[in-house]
């Protein structure tokens, strides 16, 4: 019954709400016609008629005044009250601009922040693949999370298996620029990945145009694939979109191939696969083909079936990688790894996410305490108005309210432009790319995003607007009436509040700091890590012949001629060929020292690369023992090898490695040691690594021509390019690849962490600064009487500032005690992303503390230094 | 000086509970439901214009009474309330609740 008559109400006042202009009207009517029968009994009594009116309306008083309380009742009344209340905070904006810009700017900053941050982890975290039904996918790894299978394990676990309804493979050896585009325009390096014919119907990709590979286009070589399908940025690049290009015939690697499809923009393999390489075409991959590479090769995913779980999966691909190793011992080891395919994609970069968000939650706190404190400081100069509002009837909800909706309506504009810097942001960010992240492209404000924002505007609103808020309502019209005369001691009584206030921000501010000092450093020591080659003044340009090299003789000749127009070219030092870039890509081989047996599974593996005379040299890379290759290693000569100084430790420990042997790769003699380079990433060790003079093999992939030069690489690289010319006039000649951005993309994901955690450490030290000062100087100009009486007692002026300045650094030292409490706890969180220090690295605690005190000392000094120069007299008379 | 005050002496709730009982009587408008509990309270009580409407207004609004446009005496239009059977329901609560305070109230003050 209750119930059902509130709800009848609130229909009601609905009602009336929205035709309250007539109602209004209405109202006044009826009030009139109260006012006329009140003024015909008067003149009833005798009075004049003009008296009488005058009278009645006297005694009912301002009738606008009385509809609009009348009105009170039936126009929903905080809605009214909150249109009030925004009037008044924007005509309080614009009275006091300089406090409602620097509100909005540094909530607009720190909104920006939280939003771009939030639409990072959102594409990168959040938001689910773009693929049909992502949640079912899962990758499928080889005895650690990146290590490929053999396709002839793939073929099997597809048939054998009952979890997924399907398992598609993509090749995870295709390099930049492994495929060369002739016969249509501009010769050009394209990037291609082979992919299993179900590749895309698994993933559920559908090509805008044209159609996916047939069976038969399966079947084909592996070196001549009769088809091609086209990603989107490609066919926009090359094509002008063209719709028509479908069917079109182009040369690929001197093959025809023809053009059967073109995937849609949605579909982003580089972004999903392999972060910062951008991929040209598709090709088929042909299982059956003996030509095909062997070895670990192809990257697995596969579709879950309805109802299958992950967990059973991965127990039956565990007995099903038992049964296929015994099976087939003549095949590499099988140890199946399932991982849902999203978390394989963003898995790695979680941990840098959550510290970003960290990270961002804290700058919002600090935003918010920094208002917080402006907004206490604030009511002091408003107390009078208060006080008037108070004296006047408002209640203390009412003011409560009032003081929430002036803070959320400022953190509200601040959000405005918090949106408009996050949209600048992420349009940033998704262009960037020198970082090396995976979906980076897909950042974007999107509605979750907005929404997030928001939530950021109110609940940041809320939060700074809160104690000044209770402070206000809790204020009691006497005290502040009294607090007005005299100026000063009751918000001495609150100095507490806005000192916690800046001892946390300070205490936060440690905490970023420490945090970004710790990355700082980490960086710093990735970044000054010995390499093993030298990566200023290199570059790699990729000359592969468009011709087909048919003999050695060929190939020396080649080889010969390229390192001859090279080294020729003025400025050029040194000139080598090598088939893998360091930081870039790689391949393993199992390696065994002549005479020595090995167990299964403990045979050591290295590193290949197919390198020419002139690499080590070009490439920075020192001779540690023995000689270097020479142009005189041929075919015809001994089978020779150059090792790192790891391998040769490992297969020949306390033994001179010159003159060994390996079984490997037929037999060869070691003749040379050259130092570790750090080949997979500046982190990690290289391990064992071997060079094979490329002259007495075939087996290799790519030829990269790298020139060490005595001028910046890049002002050679047309002049590098027309030397070249004639030794094959369809050279693509595209890609010059410094090795100094080899090393800046391989510690971009680092970099980019560092970047953003530092922006916001140093957001957060100028805001507990501004807190402090903003503190200190109100402190002073409260006590302005004080220090008048002070020096008229004969205090100097050195004292105060003393005096202040200590204050200051109390505050400093406690926010800066429990700040640095709070980071050697919180450190730990960082550990999987420091590099060669620890999570209590002293340096860096000291080096934030120093600079915490420094910042609060200046803080601090120049209020302390103004107060040093009232002069006593006019502070005295100033009551 | 209490008599000119009538409305921060009355109880909360009482100008609602009168005006709901005049209303007993039958159709009536803004100025006579004043005129009424002058009259009947002997001009003790006088009711503020102020604080008339907002209450017209809020019993409207709970459903306890009804508005009507229709005609005064002297022809003017003027808008006439009416009770509801919600707005009987509350009075009889009302008063009894009334009755009950007021009863208290004067047995402590020795009255009864």
């Amino acid at each position: 019954m209750r119930a059902a008559l509130s709800w009848k109400r609130l229909r009601r006042r609905l009602r009336y709400w929205l035709n309250h202009s007539e109602r209004q009207r209405l109202l006044m009517e009826e009030m009139e016609f109260h006012v006329e029968s009140m003024a015909k009994e008067l003149v009833a009594q005798g009075m004049s008629e003009t008296d009488a009116r005058s009278a009645a309306h006297r005694k009912f008083g301002n009738m606008t005044q009385k509809s609009e309380e009348a009105r009170s009742t039936w126009v929903a009344r905080w809605i009214s009250d909150l249109a009030q209340d925004l009037r008044h905070s924007f005509r309080g904006m614009r009275r006091d601009y300089g406090f409602a810009a620097f509100a909005v700017i540094i909530a607009g900053l720190g909104i920006g922040a939280s939003s771009t941050v939030f639409s990072i982890v959102n594409a990168l975290l959040l938001r689910p693949l773009p693929l049909r039904d992502p949640g079912r996918l899962v990758s499928i790894s080889n005895i650690d999370d990146f290590t490929a299978m053999q396709t002839e394990y793939f073929s099997d676990l597809r048939e054998l298996n009952q979890s997924f309804s399907d398992l598609a493979g993509w090749s995870a050896f295709y390099r930049p620029g492994d495929n060369q585009l002739t016969g249509a325009g501009e010769p050009e390096r394209l990037t291609s990945v082979p992919v299993t014919g179900n590749f895309f119907t698994l993933l559920g990709v559908q090509p805008t145009i044209g159609r996916s590979f047939t069976a038969e286009e399966c079947q084909a070589r592996y070196s001549a694939p009769p088809a091609m399908l086209l990603s989107y940025s490609f066919w926009r690049r090359r094509f002008d979109s063209d719709p028509n290009v479908v069917g079109r015939k182009l040369t690929l690697n001197n093959h025809p191939v023809t053009i059967v499809g073109v995937l849609p923009a949605s579909f982003d393999f580089a972004s999903i696969f392999a972060p910062g390489i951008s991929i040209d075409i598709f090709i088929p991959w042909p299982l059956n083909d003996k030509t095909k590479p062997s070895g670990n090769t192809m990257k697995v995913v596969g579709r879950l079936k309805p109802g299958a779980t992950i967990q059973a999966a991965r127990a039956e691909f565990s007995m099903l990688g038992e049964q296929l190793r015994t099976r087939h011992p003549e095949r590499n080891g099988l140890e199946p790894h399932l991982m849902p395919l999203a978390q394989r994609v963003s898995g790695r970069v979680a941990p840098a996410l959550f510290v970003l968000a960290s990270a961002v939650g804290v700058v919002m706190l600090i935003v918010c305490a920094n208002l917080s404190n402006l907004q206490l400081a604030r009511l002091a100069g408003r107390q009078k108005e208060l006080a008037m509002r108070a004296a006047l009837g408002a209640g203390r909800s009412r003011l409560l309210r009032q003081m929430l909706t002036e803070s959320v309506a400022l953190s509200f504009c601040g959000a405005v432009l918090g949106l408009v810097l996050a949209i600048a942001g992420t349009r940033e960010l998704v262009h960037l790319h020198a970082f090396n992240l995976p979906l980076l492209e897909s950042v974007r404000v999107d509605g979750n995003a907005l929404a997030f924002t928001v939530l950021a505007a109110v609940g940041s609103g809320v939060l700074f607007g809160l104690l000044p808020a209770l402070r206000v309502s809790a204020l009691s019209l006497c005290e502040e009436l009294q607090d007005a005369s005299r100026g000063s001691s009751g918000s001495k009584r609150h100095a507490w509040v806005r000192d916690s206030l800046v001892v946390s921000e300070l205490a936060f501010a440690c905490i970023l700091l420490v945090g970004a000092g710790l990355l700082i450093r980490s960086f710093l020591r990735v970044l000054d890590v010995n390499l093993g080659f030298q990566p200023e003044r290199a570059a790699a340009l990729r000359i592969d012949p468009s011709f087909r090299i048919r003999s050695s003789a060929e190939q020396n000749a080649f080889i010969d001629d390229i390192q001859r127009r090279a080294r020729s070219v003025h400025g050029i030092l040194a000139a080598g060929i090598t088939d893998v870039l360091p930081l870039r890509d790689d391949r393993g081989w199992a390696v065994a020292a002549r005479g020595q047996v090995y167990e299964k599974g403990h045979q050591p593996e290295a590193f290949i690369r197919v390198v020419s005379d002139g690499y080590f040299e070009a490439a920075g890379i020192s001779l540690r023992a023995g000689r270097d290759f020479t142009e005189r290693d041929r075919s015809s000569s001994e089978r020779v090898v150059v090792v790192n100084e790891t391998m040769a430790r490992t297969l020949w420990p306390g033994q001179d490695p010159l003159g060994q042997m390996i079984t490997t790769d037929g037999g060869r003699r070691v003749v040379g040691v050259v130092a570790d380079t750090r080949h997979e990433s500046l982190e990690m060790a290289g391990g064992l690594e071997m060079y094979l003079p490329m002259r007495q093999t075939a087996d290799y992939a790519a030829m990269q021509l790298v020139v060490r030069t005595a001028l910046p690489p890049d002002s050679l690289a047309a002049e590098l390019r027309t030397a070249l010319r004639p030794v094959d006039p369809n050279l693509p000649v595209r890609e010059f690849q410094t090795f100094q951005d080899l090393v800046d993309r391989a510690v971009s994901p680092r970099r980019f962490l560092v970047l953003l955690l530092t922006g916001f450490a140093a957001f957060a030290l100028i805001l507990a600064s501004l807190g402090i000062y903003a503190v200190i100087s109100f402190s002073v100009s409260q006590r302005v009487q004080e220090f008048g009486i002070r020096m008229a007692l004969g205090a100097s002026a050195s004292e105060l500032q003393r005096r202040i300045v200590l204050r200051t650094l109390g505050l400093a030292a406690l926010g800066l005690a429990l700040g640095m409490a709070g980071s050697r706890v919180l450190s730990s969180a960082l550990a999987s992303l420091l590099f060669g220090i620890t999570t209590g690295d002293p340096l860096t605690f000291i080096e934030v503390g120093t600079l915490l005190v420094a910042v609060a000392a200046v803080a601090g000094y120049i209020p302390a230094w103004k107060a040093s120069r009232i002069d006593p007299m006019v502070a005295l008379r100033s009551s | 000086m209490g008599t000119e005050k009538p409305k921060a002496d009355l109880l909360p709730g009482t100008l609602d509970m009168l005006v709901l009982k005049i209303l007993m009587r039958g159709h009536l408008h803004g100025y006579a439901i004043a005129q009424l509990i002058q009259q009947l309270s002997d001009d003790l009580l006088r009711v503020e214009e102020g604080s008339l409407y907002p209450a017209l207004q809020r019993l409207e609004l709970n459903g306890w009474i009804d508005g009507e446009w229709g005609l005064s005496a002297n022809n003017r239009r003027a808008r006439f309330y009416k009770l509801t059977t919600d707005g009987r329901k509350h009075l009889a609560e009302a008063s009894a609740r009334y009755r009950q305070v007021t009863g208290a109230v004067a047995r402590i003050m020795g009255f009864a």
